[in-house]
């Protein structure tokens, strides 16, 4: 006769001093865990509420421009910092860690700048506007006391400055509208009425692309491929040039004009376009008959966009006064920020620690808002971080159902917006109708549905 | 050459397994069907190419976690399940307690006692989750609170009434206590928290664990359903069947069932007025009532000495075991049965399929067992009786490893505040409470409108017409109220509703012929709706 009975000694299964650990033991046996569903989805329902209770996005505002602000740069090297450029000439580095301050100014444009960008090692910001100015300036290094010296420091940078950091000034015979820099190498593009390619060093364009009457809105070059940049010009093409070529390698004609490229710093062969129609295209830079992806929540003309640096996000800012965030791959926007006195936000920014959007807007303001609104900043415990991924699975696991579904979902829209979009809603809706309608009776192949993703383009050249 | 010879070797050597570690997969394959929960979902049905490769990915994570949780099922928990195995001849059934008290170490015959307590009538026992805690209700008043592990006694008061039955609340804290006229709610040192008086006399006490509802029937057969968080009663329901003391809980859905001197179970929830589901399951009354910890199998006994297994799934008996009344029935956690009649409690086990005798236990005659009870993650039976109560060793009913975040036998005071929390964070509101669970969080397939049948549209029709039939006009003057007028009247009226509801078809000698199917294919798709559907 074989007996054995379940006995537990305390010894091991307790722990020995104060200064231990307490001993966890695990049985995943589904029978030990009855309605084990309906506490999962009890979770997460409390997670989804939790998420909205912890929604402040909103970090802080930074004033300090007398005019609205018309484009930023990131400055690759330096995390903290950020340019901006206002409609009056004015361009300002920002500390936008923990004083959100100017750091310093770089006067000297007598019109509105255009386009800001910097160069790969952070040290040459560029600049060109209205003024047919391009100017070279060299970025101040950041002092290694932080923040508390450089506040101090900007109150008196702001009057002895006259030129001090300005390296070299082109006087063009045009207005550029864009300027921006290569990922390695010494060349920037600006465009204008021609799209330019300059050398720090020269002071004549080591190339031009000149592409009919109407002239060159935005350019981008690709983070993948040094030579190959993207452009935008006021005909409603998008042009994809490469440097080493004499002429446009891809033009795609659309229904109306982009205001803005970003290329996705992970897959550099897609680029996304913001465009006039309050939609974003996503295109694979290779194959351009028919967009990825159409993006559609704006509900009117988008100005900017930017990619997040982990490729799978970007964040569009609109002349409907709101910002969006939008999955790379996905329709609708999973964000949307706005403030009553945040008005026509014409540039955005996603900082390259991927938490923190920055939107620049017509009312002289730089906006810091988080890129996650729930998230909690500063240094999270592992047993912190361990609730808030289980909280994002199991909200993610049951988010389709409708209880949760519409806590997840809600925002609140301002009323121009909300209205604008019940109105394009219906106006969709009729459209729709008729449209089945009509192919219901006439005979089947002779009216043919276009897809969303080729119907804004008109055709693509080469 | 060589190199793809060498290659071939390693290929060969991954397809082909030692035989031992060929027994351990299938061994593994097995357990990991339980971590699995169901079967994957059919992805064959979908159209939407970006959701299959979504749902295809999660499928394979699901399948790399239940591998995972069989690894650490067979290689890393702690204990394995205690048993009883009798070599040739021997019976296990004839194994005594004291044979078995020679075979086991200290600690596990600490677990045999007999407490003595002749004077406070028969007594209830109740466990708490982690079966840490014990809580003894004698009929005459004596309440007491013990500490199992060190068999410390934490509080015993009298109430100096008559106690019908005692539960514990989510942990050791609190305790109800079912008393002449009320239910009293104790904290653990044994001060007197609430005083229950909507529910009346109360004959059973149970908790919900999940659900924080304290479920009792009293002595007029009245369901109460109280939430304990705050105080609520959530339902309190006629269920029309009479006195009932027979009432137990079913661990796996939260469904209370009731056994009714007529013989039916009843299955009850707190949201609907009527039962659930009605079960005739003996000629005589129900004695007692017992769920298996898996939600499948349910135990009851009549008063015809008869016990019966019923499968719930299906609603259909499944085997009946003849020769004793039951008067309290217990389910432990690995699926033994005991069954207490006078002064005997007889353990039933279904390792050869059906429920067979495994082990028994008599005590003194004069013991009058009222009721058993298994303790949780032990191997150790409970016995409450009108001398007191008892404890016995059955090898292999008890959990052998438990799960911390579950229920921790060895608690400290920080970890059982903690789950106490989250207990309350997770409480469950009591439309949960269904026969089946995993219906939660499962979408509703949608069900078109049906169109009602033609004998119901006659019908409608009809009490319209009686309706239009029975309507009293109003008597003019004036020389307006000519008897031709009003059955004119009259007749519109009934006209009207008849004209309401749509003509029936004609059938095949109808005045419109409708296109046949064959000549269907042919016809634009604006013109197919006239084709005639069969």
């Amino acid at each position: 006769m074989r007996i054995k009975t379940i006995s537990r000694s305390v010894d091991e299964f307790t722990r020995e001093r104060s200064q231990d650990l307490q001993r966890v033991f695990h049985n995943f046996d589904p029978s030990l865990r009855p309605m084990e569903k309906a506490v999962e989805y009890q979770r997460a329902l409390t997670a989804a509420k939790l998420e909205k209770i912890f929604a402040r996005p909103f970090v802080g505002a930074m004033d300090g421009h007398r005019d609205g602000i018309s484009c930023m740069a990131k400055n690759p090297n330096y995390l903290k910092g950020i340019f901006s450029a206002s409609m009056d000439g004015d361009i300002r580095l920002w500390d936008i860690a923990t004083s959100r301050r100017t750091v310093c100014q770089f006067p000297g444009h007598l019109g509105a700048v255009r386009g800001l960008t910097v160069s790969t090692d952070g040290n040459v910001l560029v600049s060109c506007g209205t003024d047919c100015n391009v100017r070279l300036w060299s970025v101040p290094r950041p002092s290694l006391e932080d923040s508390d010296l450089s506040s101090e420091k900007s109150t008196e940078v702001v009057h002895s400055i006259c030129g001090l950091y300005l390296q070299e000034c082109v006087i063009l015979s045009f207005t550029s509208r864009a300027v921006d820099h290569q990922f390695e190498g010494d060349l920037f593009a600006t465009a204008g009425a021609q799209l330019d390619i300059w050398n720090h060093n020269r002071s004549q364009p080591v190339q031009s692309f000149t592409s009919g009457s109407h002239s060159v809105i935005s350019v981008r070059f690709n983070p993948g491929e040094p030579d190959i940049l993207a452009t935008s010009s006021g005909d409603n093409h998008i042009s994809i040039y490469d440097i080493r070529m004499s002429s446009a390698a891809r033009k795609i004609l659309m229904r109306t004009k982009t205001n803005s490229i970003a290329w996705n710093p992970m897959e550099p062969m897609n680029f996304t376009a913001a465009n006039e129609d309050g939609n974003c295209y996503s295109f694979d830079g290779r194959k351009n008959e028919e967009a990825k992806c159409v993006h559609k929540d704006h509900v009117s003309a988008v100005m900017d966009i930017d990619f997040s640096p982990t490729g799978r996000e970007f964040v569009t800012g609109s002349y409907d006064r709101s910002v969006r965030i939008f999955p790379y791959n996905g329709g609708h926007s999973r964000e949307i920020y706005h403030t009553k006195r945040m008005q026509r936000v014409f540039c955005v920014k996603y900082s390259s620690d991927a938490t923190y959007v920055i939107s620049g807007s017509d009312d002289t303001n730089l906006r810091l808002w988080k890129a996650k609104a729930s998230e909690q900043l500063g240094v999270i415990l592992p047993r912190e971080q361990k609730k808030h991924e289980y909280n994002e699975a199991v909200k993610n696991r049951y988010k389709h159902l409708p209880e949760i579904k519409r806590i997840v979902r809600h925002r609140h829209l301002p009323k121009p917006i909300y209205k604008a979009k019940a109105e394009s809603r219906a106006m969709n809706d009729a459209k729709r109708r008729k449209d089945d309608r009509r192919k219901a009776h006439s005979a089947p192949g002779t009216v043919v549905t276009e897809s969303h993703r080729t119907r804004r383009i008109i055709k693509e050249v080469e | 050459m060589t190199m793809e010879v060498a290659l071939e070797d390693n290929n060969l050597m991954e397809k082909v397994l030692p035989p031992d570690e060929q027994e351990i997969d299938v061994e593994l394959e097995a357990k990991e069907k339980k971590y699995l929960r169901g079967e994957g979902a059919n992805l064959e049905t979908l159209k939407d190419k970006k959701l299959k490769t979504q749902l295809a990915s999660r499928e394979k994570l699901y399948g790399k976690s239940a591998k995972a949780a069989a690894k650490i099922e067979k290689w890393l928990l702690p204990a394995s399940a205690g048993y009883l195995e009798t070599d040739g001849l021997e019976k296990t059934w004839r194994v005594k307690q004291t044979d078995i008290a020679k075979e086991v170490d200290i600690l596990s015959s600490r677990n045999q006692y007999d407490i003595v307590l002749p004077d406070f009538g028969p007594y209830k026992l109740d466990f708490t989750a982690s079966g840490r805690h014990m809580l003894a209700g004698g009929r005459k008043g004596h309440l007491a609170l013990v500490d199992m592990m060190s068999m410390n006694l934490i509080k015993e008061i009298q109430v100096r009434e008559t106690v019908r039955d005692v539960a514990f609340l989510h942990n050791d804290q609190f305790f109800a206590a079912a008393q002449k006229k009320y239910s009293y709610i104790y904290a653990r040192d044994g001060t007197e928290l609430h005083c229950l008086k909507e529910r009346g006399p109360v004959a059973r006490l149970r908790f919900l664990k999940n659900h924080f509802l304290l479920a009792s029937v009293n002595k007029i057969g009245q369901l109460h359903y109280q939430d304990v968080t705050y105080g609520d009663m959530v339902a309190s329901i006629r269920t029309g069947k009479g006195r009932t003391d027979v009432m137990e809980v079913n661990p796996y859905n939260g469904v209370v069932a009731l056994g009714h001197s007529g013989g039916t179970v009843t299955m009850w929830k707190p949201t609907s007025q009527a039962p659930l589901v009605q079960m005739q399951c003996h000629p005589g009354p129900v004695s007692s009532v017992a769920f298996h910890p898996n939600g499948h199998l349910m135990a009851t006994s009549g008063k015809e000495r008869k016990l019966k297994i019923w499968d719930l799934r299906k609603f259909e008996e499944v085997q009946t075991i003849h020769g004793f009344h039951a008067k309290t029935l217990s389910f432990s956690q690995k699926g033994l049965l005991a069954a207490g009649t006078g002064s005997f409690v007889q353990v039933l086990g279904d390792s050869s399929g059906d429920y067979s005798r495994y082990m028994s236990h008599s005590m003194v005659k004069g013991y009058q067992i009222e009721k058993v009870m298994f303790r949780p993650y032990e191997d150790v039976l409970g016995i409450g009786h009108s001398m007191g109560w008892s404890s016995v060793l059955i090898p292999g009913s008890g959990e052998p490893n438990f799960d911390s975040w579950v229920a921790n036998p060895f608690e400290t005071t920080k970890q059982r505040r903690e789950k106490e929390v989250h207990l309350l964070l997770d409480k469950l509101p009591p439309e949960t409470i269904m026969l089946d669970p995993s219906k939660i969080g499962a979408m509703r397939p949608s069900r078109r409108k049906e169109r009602p049948t033609r004998g119901e549209i006659e019908a409608e029709k009809e009490v319209a017409v009686e309706a239009a039939k029975g309507v009293e006009l109003k008597k003019k003057t004036k020389g307006r109220n000519k008897p031709s007028k009003r059955t004119k009247k009259k007749k519109e009226l009934v006209e009207n509703v008849k004209k309401t509801f749509p003509e029936q078809e004609q059938g095949a000698a109808g005045k419109k012929r409708r296109i046949g199917e064959d000549a269907a294919a042919d016809l634009p798709s604006s013109l197919k709706r006239f084709a005639r559907k069969n």
